[in-house]
């Protein structure tokens, strides 16, 4: 049924008519990044800028920003978050802050790594993952099929944990983009999503509710 | 006999007068303008924002069959499947063959305005496969068994007890008119189905060339999770929607979200690059992106109207236009209501019946004013009207033109008819009063002015 010879005939035969004056545009070839990054909102010069940023757009999201001085201190952060949240299973995958901080977790622990039983994912009380970068301009979470134990842990279990480091953080999207065309650009994962506060929706009287399907809370541990 | 002309009519007669729609349009549209004000004010300079993200459209079209090639050899490098539909019939066609092969009953769909344009769920459901829109208002609307209200809020024109009662009749659910217990209804209901699905079908915001990427917006995680859990994932995108180049979302991301929603950025924004591939550990084994054109090239061989090709589907045009504003969404009888819709449509539908539409405008040029690639709404609605008028001219309006042009070159004349007119709505307010029906119509509908007592030439010449 594949008719790409024809469509694209088609599309050639409407590009060859001039366009009307009105509508025409000048079309510079070389358009200066840095000019556009100039007209959006700023992410920040130096690394206090971008974490104050960052935690900012938190609070504005309803997403926790929980900020640690070294990276020593992620696993207890995250036990006693565990246990305040009450998490009983909790699904995480294979990575280095990963597998540091889930060690020893008074929860059973379901791998994603390798395939797993969605309706065992379905059934987690939270989702833990590390991730591609954090965003300061827009406080989004970057993470990837790959970096992030696929596609579904971010986004099915009621509460997503974001371990992150400082060096992590980015401050813009371009900067974010460019990350990934350096980190994958060879062989690209099959996902990736920047994640920004947690699930929401506004479909009913535009009343802002959170969790409309996926978390309802998205807590960020950053060391 | 009902032509889509008559049954705008009619529904724009309903719907205008109607108070408490008006009321709740009026709230929500305003909450949206007061978010998206706020959010322009952050950005460094919202305008060239908006200069450079229409250029960059208008680059994207200018090479249109380049970036559609590039787009689609290097997704299917990574093992997807690209499928190039002429029409709504080949893009059904297509769907049906993919879900068929896999026996697929049923599926979750998220938001696709582009589904919407070729009737693709009923399409589906004719064949005995469930459909399950996965979007909350959405699902709202399908459990109403109607079409989307707006591009962007499907159901904004309900309120919270409608929403209450038609789950309370629809999933049995227990009655309550809170927003947030509504939703969780919904989610309860919706999980279920992502775990069972046998496809996901979603569309597409933007195709970026240089990668070989879909990428999709969205606030809610549906379209995340119908991407993630079913084995099959099927995605429907204009051929419009092309980005040259990656770093550009760095650019329409955030432009989209506040354009569409006064957001700073959308919940999840995501790139589809493939099926599942090799060590990941979950994600669909096969990944099918059907590139539908129905009527869009026809569009671009058009000089002036091709420049509509660049809308973003964010939907602002609607929220700022004083006529959806009042006589609402369903009232246009099309996929694509509003501003944009009466300049694709004609196009669009590949049938007559739809030249009306530019006459449902006040030509105020707020939809100009706010569109974020800045496509030229209000002078393209003129220039159908222009195109009308050439190819099916009415005599009567000719006769009345010519007489109205033949009156202001002579002064004179003129002002003898200037003062019968005062007489004249005099004669109307009277004929209103004692029940004539014309003229009582037109008075219940406008308050009918007091005629001024001098013309201004009369006072004029006493200054």
């Amino acid at each position: 049924m594949s008719d790409r010879p024809a469509m694209l005939r088609r599309i050639r035969r409407a590009l060859a008519v001039p366009g009307s004056a009105h509508v025409v545009r000048e079309v510079g070839t070389s358009r200066p990044v840095e000019a556009v990054r100039a007209s959006l909102l700023p992410g920040g010069a130096s690394e206090a800028e971008r974490i104050a940023r960052f935690s900012e757009r938190c609070r504005e999201l309803k997403a926790d920003f929980l900020l640690l001085d070294e990276v020593s201190r992620l696993p207890a952060a995250l036990a006693a978050l565990v246990e305040r949240e009450g998490f009983r299973r909790i699904a995480t995958h294979r990575s280095e802050l990963t597998d540091a901080a889930c060690r020893d977790l008074p929860a059973s622990v379901l791998d994603t790594n390798g395939g797993y039983d969605k309706h065992e994912l379905e059934r987690a009380d939270a989702g833990i993952t590390a991730c591609d970068a954090l965003v300061a301009q827009t406080g989004s979470v970057l993470v990837s099929s790959r970096s992030a134990g696929g596609r579904g842990i971010s986004v099915l279990p009621p509460h997503h944990v974001v371990l992150a480091r400082r060096e992590q953080l980015v401050p813009d999207l371009f900067a974010a983009f460019e990350l990934i065309q350096r980190r994958y650009a060879s062989d690209f994962p099959s996902m990736l999503s920047l994640i920004t506060g947690p699930s929401r929706t506004g479909d009913i009287e535009r009343v802002l509710v959170l969790g409309a399907h996926g978390p309802k809370r998205l807590t960020i541990l950053c060391a | 006999m009902t032509s889509a002309k008559s049954e705008f009519q009619e529904r724009s007669a309903r719907v205008a007068p109607d108070l408490e729609h008006r009321a709740r349009m009026t709230r929500q549209l305003r909450l949206y303008s007061t978010q998206r004000a706020a959010r322009e004010g952050a950005y460094g300079d919202f305008q060239a924002a908006r200069r450079a993200a229409g250029e960059t459209k208008w680059q994207a079209l200018m090479a249109l069959d380049r970036h559609l090639l590039e787009f689609s050899e290097k997704l299917e490098a990574r093992g997807a499947k690209v499928h190039w539909a002429a029409d709504g019939a080949e893009a059904r066609a297509i769907v049906l063959d993919v879900l068929s092969k896999r026996q697929a009953k049923l599926v979750v769909k998220s938001k696709a305005m582009t589904a919407e344009e070729i009737g693709l769920a009923e399409a589906l459901a004719e064949r005995g496969i469930e459909v399950v829109e996965s979007d909350l208002g959405e699902f709202i609307m399908q459990l109403r068994k109607e079409p989307p209200y707006h591009i962007v809020f499907p159901a904004m024109h309900l309120s919270r007890d409608e929403v209450g009662e038609l789950f309370h009749a629809e999933l049995a659910a227990e009655r309550t008119d809170d927003p947030e217990a509504l939703t969780m209804i919904a989610r309860r209901v919706l999980r279920q189905k992502y775990v069972a699905a046998d496809a996901g079908i979603t569309g597409a915001n933007f195709a970026v060339a240089e990668t070989g990427m879909i990428s999709i917006t969205e606030n809610e995680g549906n379209a995340r999770l119908g991407a993630a859990l079913p084995s099959c994932m099927i995605t429907l995108v204009g051929i419009e929607k092309v980005l040259p180049k990656l770093e550009d979302l760095a650019l329409f991301l955030p432009l989209l979200a506040t354009a569409g929603a006064g957001q700073l950025l959308t919940g999840y924004n995501t790139l589809y690059a493939g099926p599942r591939a090799p060590g990941e550990s979950d994600g669909p084994e096969e990944y099918h992106v059907v590139l539908l054109d129905n009527g869009r090239s026809e569009l671009l061989a058009d000089p002036e109207l091709r420049d509509a090709l660049r809308c973003i589907r964010c939907g602002a045009c609607l929220n700022v236009c004083p006529v959806f504003r009042n006589v609402g969404g369903h009232t246009y009888g099309t996929t694509y209501p509003g501003p944009i819709g009466a300049v694709l449509t004609p196009s669009l539908r590949q049938q007559d019946g739809f030249e009306h539409l530019p006459d449902a405008s006040s030509l105020c040029g707020a939809c100009s004013e706010t569109c974020p690639v800045g496509i030229d709404l209000h002078h393209h609605l003129l220039e159908h009207r222009r195109r009308r008028a050439v190819t099916d001219p009415s005599p009567l309006w000719h006769a009345v033109f010519r007489a109205y042009a033949f009156v202001c070159a002579r002064p004179a004349l003129y002002e003898r008819l200037i003062s019968f007119a005062r007489f004249g709505t005099r004669l109307l307010r009277w004929a209103a009063r004692i029940g004539v029906a014309q003229a009582a119509r037109l008075a219940s509908e406008r308050e009918l002015p007091e005629p001024a007592a001098l013309t201004f030439r009369e006072r004029w010449r006493r200054r």
